[in-house]
């Protein structure tokens, strides 16, 4: 069977499954459609809690950043799973005590204020959309390869589909579908990288694999390997390589980290299990989960860089045979190409392509001497690799096919949660909480789904002009969350003296900090040409990446609100008698509104 | 009259205390040993890895997890030694 239609069955087959249990497991009533009831088992909330945090970006970006930024993407991998200790144990629990529906209700009722609320709605909505666009650019990538459209129409699919699904069920429905989801997508990611462990080092564990011997004879570990095959192209040296530096890479892991803690989507997943203690451990539960997959990945990007420099660089660097002809290229290679997320420029007119750092002086030499014109693969996104790898592996059509379905589950469950948290946020909070009080249930549903359709299309249209690949515009949002709800819960939970004014000028001055400079480097609400200063390392503050400043934001945002509560007036005693109780476990009902 | 006056504030502390030594555990592995003294480890080989690398891309991963449920078991008996606990 060709690769398109095994495709078009794995994919309609796991779409068929996904929403035949949304449509089993429909929400009945508020409780359901925004915490699934709180009745979910901790092992089970989970799992879902695993598709629901591993995005598009996740499964496939993460990957290719790592092939291409070695040591440096690190970062990424402690960053997105080292959030969840903060999680379990500062915020987790206290907010499953405390059992309402929405995080920006825990807020206005910490903070006794309205005012606070919407603070915290705006702040959510905010981390939310910029993480959505990151899913809708994932889920544009994934179909426009494996529909063989062009990558507008795949993003359009991508929306009509997320649109349907979202909706569907609420927490109910996605709770159950992403654990589906997950299945699904741990497999697809899994099954090749063992794979290619195995064909690389005789070792099935890319775990292992990653920290083991070449099964070439060469003698050379996997690792030492790979350092000789980069940096002999000009490239730097794989295991010692940084983004922008030591500094940066602290604060930008930091930031992952409290970002993970304050994305709206990924705490509200603790409101729907039955008790505190299940709170806590199902933060560990998650993390077994997401574990399987980023521990495998830095195998995955190791390999796929050393397979796709073999595929390329054929024989000897600089002997006229040792380059790949472009007449003999693999059919993957072809297939990229149409959607021109692979470029092939043939400078040099040998009919060969050569592929190395041509932006390294002493590279750059040396290929003129071998009568090279400069870097040939124009173009290789790094989105790409995750869903190339098992083709450029040359591994059998049913598991090209189990990647793609796999990569459309991470794009959607993601997406789902993050615009459940955006609908429950306008219809519960802004809505129900705020401007209507006396809206009835099946209004306020209408609203989250009206307000669904809106965050879709402001996704969409900045999914068509993005301001980055998809893990990078996840990571701004992660900055915002980062310094915007993160301080505001935790000095919620641990610091009784927080009062309204303290939280309210932290959030305000923390999201806006960040959000500033990442407009100042990056342009105004993304739009390019719009930024004031240019996105370059002499421009960054103390070397600091735009992606990364969600910490510094949190520092201001702390340290604002401390100054701010110590000069205003002390928090009323039916709030501190609130902290008081959200500190004990016993007594948790279930979330209510 | 489950809760008896004063056990607050023993509970909180022991709170406190547990949730410290985890988040220096959590820091030395991840920031410490993963970007701070990264160079430095890499000349001790774990297998095929550098340490610094291992302890970036995967030895931090695991701590975390033991971490959590380390966290999840000890809570779950000072909520019992401070008769905090649920039902």
């Amino acid at each position: 069977m060709d690769l398109k239609t095994l495709t078009y069955i794995v994919v309609g087959a796991t779409f068929a499954l996904y929403l035949g249990i949304a449509f089993w497991a429909r929400a009945g009533s508020t409780g359901e459609f925004y915490v699934a009831g709180g009745g979910i088992h901790p092992i089970a909330n989970g799992m879902a809690t695993g598709a629901d945090w591993m995005s598009a970006a996740s499964f496939i970006s993460m990957a290719g950043l790592i092939a291409y930024n070695g040591y440096g993407a690190s970062l990424f991998l402690m960053g997105w799973t080292g959030g969840y200790v903060l999680l379990a144990m500062l915020l987790a629990p206290y907010l499953r005590k405390f059992g309402k529906f929405t995080v920006p209700e825990f807020i206005g009722d910490r903070f006794y204020s309205n005012g606070a609320r919407i603070v915290a709605v705006v702040c959510l909505i905010l981390a939310s959309i910029t993480y959505v666009i990151g899913q809708m650019k994932g889920v544009g990538v994934a179909f426009s390869r494996f529909l063989e459209v062009d990558y507008d129409t795949g993003l359009y699919i991508g929306m009509a589909l997320v649109f349907f699904y979202a909706t569907l069920g609420g927490m109910k429905g996605i709770t159950y579908t992403q654990i589906a989801q997950y299945v699904v997508l741990i497999f697809a990611y899994t099954i090749p990288a063992m794979f290619i462990s195995m064909n690389l080092t005789g070792n099935p564990l890319p775990q292992l694999g990653l920290g083991s011997t070449m099964a070439d004879g060469s003698g050379m570990t996997l690792l030492a390997k790979l350092n000789l095959v980069v940096t002999e192209l000009g490239f730097k040296e794989y295991t010692t390589q940084t983004i922008a530096g030591r500094l940066d890479m602290f604060v930008y892991t930091l930031s992952l980290m409290i970002g993970t803690a304050g994305l709206p989507h990924v705490i509200v997943r603790f409101f729907t299990v039955p008790k505190v203690s299940d709170a806590r451990s199902s933060a560990g539960w998650a993390l077994v989960f997401i574990a399987i997959l980023y521990t495998t990945a830095p195998a995955v990007g190791a390999m796929a860089r050393l397979n796709l420099h073999a595929t390329i660089q054929t024989g000897e660097i600089g002997s006229p045979e040792g380059n790949l002809s472009y007449e003999a290229r693999p059919q993957w290679f072809k297939n990229w190409e149409k959607t021109g997320l692979l470029k092939f420029e043939d400078k040099n007119g040998d009919g060969r392509i050569q592929y190395y750092n041509d932006k390294n002086p002493e590279m750059a030499k040396k290929a003129e001497a071998f009568g090279w014109k400069g870097n040939e693969m124009v173009k290789v996104d790094r989105d790409i690799i995750v869903l190339a790898n098992p083709e450029i592996a040359k591994l059998p059509n049913w598991v090209i096919a189990l990647v793609a379905a796999g990569g459309l589950a991470a794009a959607l469950s993601t997406a789902a949660g993050l615009l459940l948290a955006i609908s429950s946020a306008i219809s519960h909070d802004l809505l129900k909480g705020v401007f209507m009080k006396g809206i009835s249930e099946k209004a306020e549903l209408r609203a989250g789904r009206i307000a669904m359709a809106g965050a879709i299309m402001v996704a969409g249209y900045l999914g068509l002009h993005p301001p980055g690949f998809a893990a990078g515009t996840v990571a701004i949002a992660f900055g915002l969350a980062g310094a915007s709800i993160f301080p505001a819960l935790m000095m919620g939970i641990f610091y009784k003296r927080m009062n309204k004014e303290g939280a309210i000028a932290g959030m305000v001055a923390g999201i806006s900090v960040t959000m500033l400079y990442v407009f100042q480097h990056k342009g105004i609400l993304f739009i390019q040409g719009t930024e004031f200063l240019g996105d370059l390392g002499p421009n960054w503050f103390l070397g600091i990446q735009p992606n990364a400043f969600g910490a510094i934001g949190a520092v201001v945002n702390f340290a604002v609100a401390i100054m701010v509560s110590k000069m205003t007036a002390e928090t009323p005693q039916h709030i501190q008698d609130l902290v008081e109780s959200i500190r004990t476990p016993r007594g948790a009902g279930a979330a209510t509104h | 009259m489950e809760k008896p006056q004063g056990s607050g504030d023993a509970y909180w502390r022991a709170t406190l205390g547990l949730l410290t030594t985890v988040l220096i555990i959590w820091f030395v592995v991840s920031f410490g040993f993963g970007i701070i003294l990264q160079p430095m480890l890499d000349s001790i080989m774990l297998g095929g890895y550098p340490l610094g690398f291992w302890f970036a891309q995967q030895g931090s991963i695991y701590i975390f997890v033991a971490l959590i449920f380390y966290y999840a078991h000890r809570m779950g008996q000072i909520d019992r030694e401070h008769d905090v606990h649920e039902d």
